[in-house]
């Protein structure tokens, strides 16, 4: 097993080729460069900054919410950590972080390519995240913003003394880096696949991608543009959200929803993706039912457009509207469970391994069922007006966001580690990392469901007495969770130099285009460009790893 | 890496000048997908504001010259066509003809910034533009009938009128600097009947940013002048 032989470390020298790591040493040579692996690379340091300054934010709003009271930091310091957690975790973690990172990294491998289509503007995409991220960073060490991630006006435009141009300059920086990204993926997967890789032979994560990518593209420019006009509101002051002007707020919420709703299928459609592959891969099968997968992608993608005003009920849209975005919003949850049953049905009769991967992959089907089936409750108009702004809601997208795409990521991250750096991770501290995510999860997040429909509302700094229990307890498992992501830090890092080196470039006998090259990839990815004569997931056609020696004795 | 002799242009990533062309063609396609969104979101809103203060948008419209729109309409419509005949220089490989057509293009978008830049000019002398100076009083109609307008509808029109018509002219502006520099490139020589590419997606842009106004003039000076 793979646990056994990964505690042997070998020195580094013996890596024998010319890889896309070793291939220039100088800071030079990775801040300038095209290669999809390197930025893959630059991300992961860069999105792995931004998740623990979120994070940090994370554990001063649980450290607050542990009594009663205001005792760490009243009203106006809570907004501000709040509003900062919300967006430097949406904008600069959950948005980018599969795309950019796993992305970026197994796109051009999974489909045979030597590179995206347009590598440079790749690596504009990292610089324009790194400025939006600066700028971010520079609004939080000078003040900061209270307006939630939302930027709801007439708050953020005529009441509010923070930031907000520049905290919507950071967003809007960081959304080009977006819209450059879904753009390279969808030239990249229609003119760059190699010969034989038709569409229905394509791994689901690329499918995940292609749909995300889409989103990317229709919705990122219209955020673009709202905040703009919040920003040109706020300097010159035009009436356009500002309803003594004539203006209308929720032509702002309209807006802003057309694009960050669909932007949580941003977040999500890759980690579906992630899990898809992982799956496949663990449990030796074709994934069951691959074209309604692929196509529930698609959908997700499609249905997302339409399902916006969900976040609007009680805003004072009409019951007519109201009624047909709820109904909308439900059929976004049959694409979804399309997955959910078909991964199910995957792993029945399949001979399941559970390395590090799987565990993730499992945590990933159980809290996003959960998240999703909470989002069904939402879209009910009736639940609705009686938890908005409340936990309830607070819970239902963490279990997305965090259950899901976060687990989605980590699971990736390992399985497709020893790719990355040809090192295997530790699989018995990897194993330990994942049930204490799993378990500080539900800790944090499910006594937020009670306290959200007990009647707690969500962005208060203090709340009466009789929620204190259920608080508590949050951060208590808000503290498990955060040991369970630094755990993952520490090894990955550790593994850099100490981890078994990888004497199969394809220790997990996975299926996928990315395995049949060295681990990790020479600079041009392959050798000679691969022709595919065979489908996706062919497990049926390649033994199972344990027959295999997946690491250096 | 050694590039293949035959093609200087073809970056090693791709298997050939074909595939190469039809990415960056693709590429130029969805980002001008990504631009009809950005404006998109300016359209709805006029379109919405123009629903709920009828009255203040047609006198708002009335304020704009359709003779100077229409000037414009015609210069950009002009440019678009020399911006295609630069394609079809670029294709026969006719280096000094392409340059020509480029710098005609840069001019008639230049033309164009200035016409906007006087009828802009008009605004701020009657104090149409937004803002503590804002003033608006007239109220009628051609026929000297009186409209009932609320200043402050009326001040909306002139924001989505400056945030839409300035964002265009922002555009106009990229792309007059993008066609000087592909000019300069044309001059020296970078593009042959084999790879022209960027002249080709350049013109693809510009195309788009002509289309945006053929949107813009009809919704802000024409339609329902007359309330």
């Amino acid at each position: 097993m793979v646990s056994k032989a990964a505690s042997t470390a070998i020195p580094a020298n013996q890596v024998p080729k010319l890889n896309y790591l070793n291939n220039g040493h100088t800071l030079k040579s990775w801040l300038l460069t095209t290669d999809h692996k390197r930025i893959a690379v630059l991300y992961l340091i860069s999105v792995t900054f931004f998740f623990f300054l979120g994070g940090f934010f994370a554990m001063l709003i649980r450290l607050e919410l542990l009594t009663p009271q205001g005792d760490l930091m009243q009203a106006d310091t809570y907004n501000k950590v709040f509003t900062m957690h919300g967006m430097i975790m949406v904008f600069f973690f959950l948005i980018p972080v599969v795309p950019a990172v796993l992305g970026n990294f197994l796109v051009p491998l999974m489909i045979g390519a030597k590179d995206l289509a347009f590598p440079r503007i790749n690596l504009l995409s990292w610089y324009l995240y790194v400025v939006g991220g600066l700028l971010i960073t520079h609004v939080m060490l000078t003040g900061g913003v209270d307006t939630g991630w939302t930027f709801y006006t007439p708050f953020s435009t005529d009441y509010t003394n923070t930031k907000i141009v520049e905290a919507g300059l950071a967003v809007f920086i960081a959304g080009f880096s977006s819209i450059f990204t879904g753009l390279n993926f969808i030239v990249t997967i229609h003119r760059m696949r190699a010969p034989g890789l038709t569409w229905d032979r394509l791994p689901l994560f690329i499918w995940a991608n292609y749909a995300t990518s889409l989103i990317m593209i229709l919705g990122t420019p219209v955020v673009a543009i709202t905040i703009v006009l919040v920003a040109v509101e706020r300097l010159f002051h035009l009436g356009i959200f500002d309803p003594r002007l004539g203006g209308d707020p929720l032509l702002f919420q309209h807006l802003f929803w057309f694009y960050s709703h669909p932007a949580v299928y941003i977040m999500i459609l890759p980690s579906m993706g992630v899990v898809s592959e992982l799956i496949a891969c663990s449990a030796r099968k074709r994934i069951f039912g691959y074209k309604f997968v692929a196509l529930s992608s698609v959908a997700i993608a499609v249905f997302g457009f339409l399902v916006w005003a969900h976040h609007m009920f009680v805003a004072g849209i009409s019951l007519y509207a109201a009624m047909i975005f709820s109904f909308l919003s439900f059929s976004v949850g049959v694409p979804s469970a399309v997955k959910v049953f078909n991964w199910t049905a995957t792993l029945y009769k399949g001979s399941i391994s559970y390395a590090t991967p799987m565990l993730y992959a499992f945590g990933f089907i159980g809290l996003f069922t959960m998240g999703g089936l909470t989002g069904l409750m939402l879209a009910t108009i009736g639940i609705d007006v009686h938890v908005t702004d409340t936990y309830f809601v607070v819970a239902h997208f963490h279990y997305v966001m965090v259950g899901g795409v976060l687990m989605g990521y980590l699971g990736g991250l390992h399985f497709w580690w020893p790719k990355m750096t040809g090192r295997m991770y530790p699989e018995a501290w990897a194993k330990l990392s994942a049930l204490l995510v799993f378990v500080g999860f539900n800790l944090t997040f499910f006594p937020q469901f009670i306290l959200g429909y007990v009647g707690m509302p969500r962005r208060y700094w203090q709340y009466p007495p009789e929620f204190q229990t259920l608080n508590v307890l949050s951060t208590a498992g808000a503290s498990i969770l955060a040991a369970g992501y630094l755990l993952p830090m520490i090894y990955f890092v550790w593994s850099l130099r100490y981890g078994a080196i990888v004497t199969d470039p394809n220790p997990w006998a996975a299926a996928g285009l990315e395995w049949k090259t060295s681990s990790p990839p020479p600079t041009f990815n392959f050798d000679e460009t691969p022709v595919v004569t065979w489908e996706a997931y062919n497990y049926d056609e390649i033994p199972p790893w344990e027959r295999r020696a997946p690491v250096a004795k | 890496m050694e590039h293949e002799a035959h093609n200087p242009a073809l970056l090693h990533h791709f298997a050939d000048a074909q595939q190469q062309k039809n990415a960056a063609s693709l590429g130029m396609w969805l980002f001008l997908v990504t631009e009809i969104m950005f404006f998109g979101g300016m359209f709805c809103a006029y379109l919405v504001y123009r629903l709920a203060h009828f009255n203040a948008f047609a006198a708002g419209s009335q304020q704009l010259s359709i003779l100077l729109g229409a000037t414009n309409t015609a210069v950009l419509i002009i440019s678009s066509v020399t911006v295609v005949l630069a394609v079809k220089a670029a294709e026969a490989g006719k280096r000094k003809v392409l340059v020509g057509y480029l710098v005609v293009t840069v001019l008639l978008g230049m033309t164009f910034l200035v016409i906007k830049g006087f009828e802009y000019r008009e605004k701020f002398e009657k104090h149409h533009v937004p803002g503590a100076t804002f003033n608006f009083t007239d109220t009628f109609d051609d026929n000297g009938k009186q409209i009932p307008v609320n200043p402050k509808e009326a001040e909306l029109f002139f924001s989505l009128y400056f945030a839409m018509t300035g964002m265009h002219a922002l555009h106009m502006i990229i792309g007059c600097g993008l066609f000087s520099v592909l000019a300069v490139l044309a001059w020296k020589g970078h593009y042959t009947p084999g790879y022209f590419t960027p002249i080709e997606n350049a013109g693809l842009y510009w195309h788009l940013v002509d289309i945006i106004w053929i949107y813009l003039f009809p919704l802000l000076y024409l339609i329902s002048r007359h309330s």
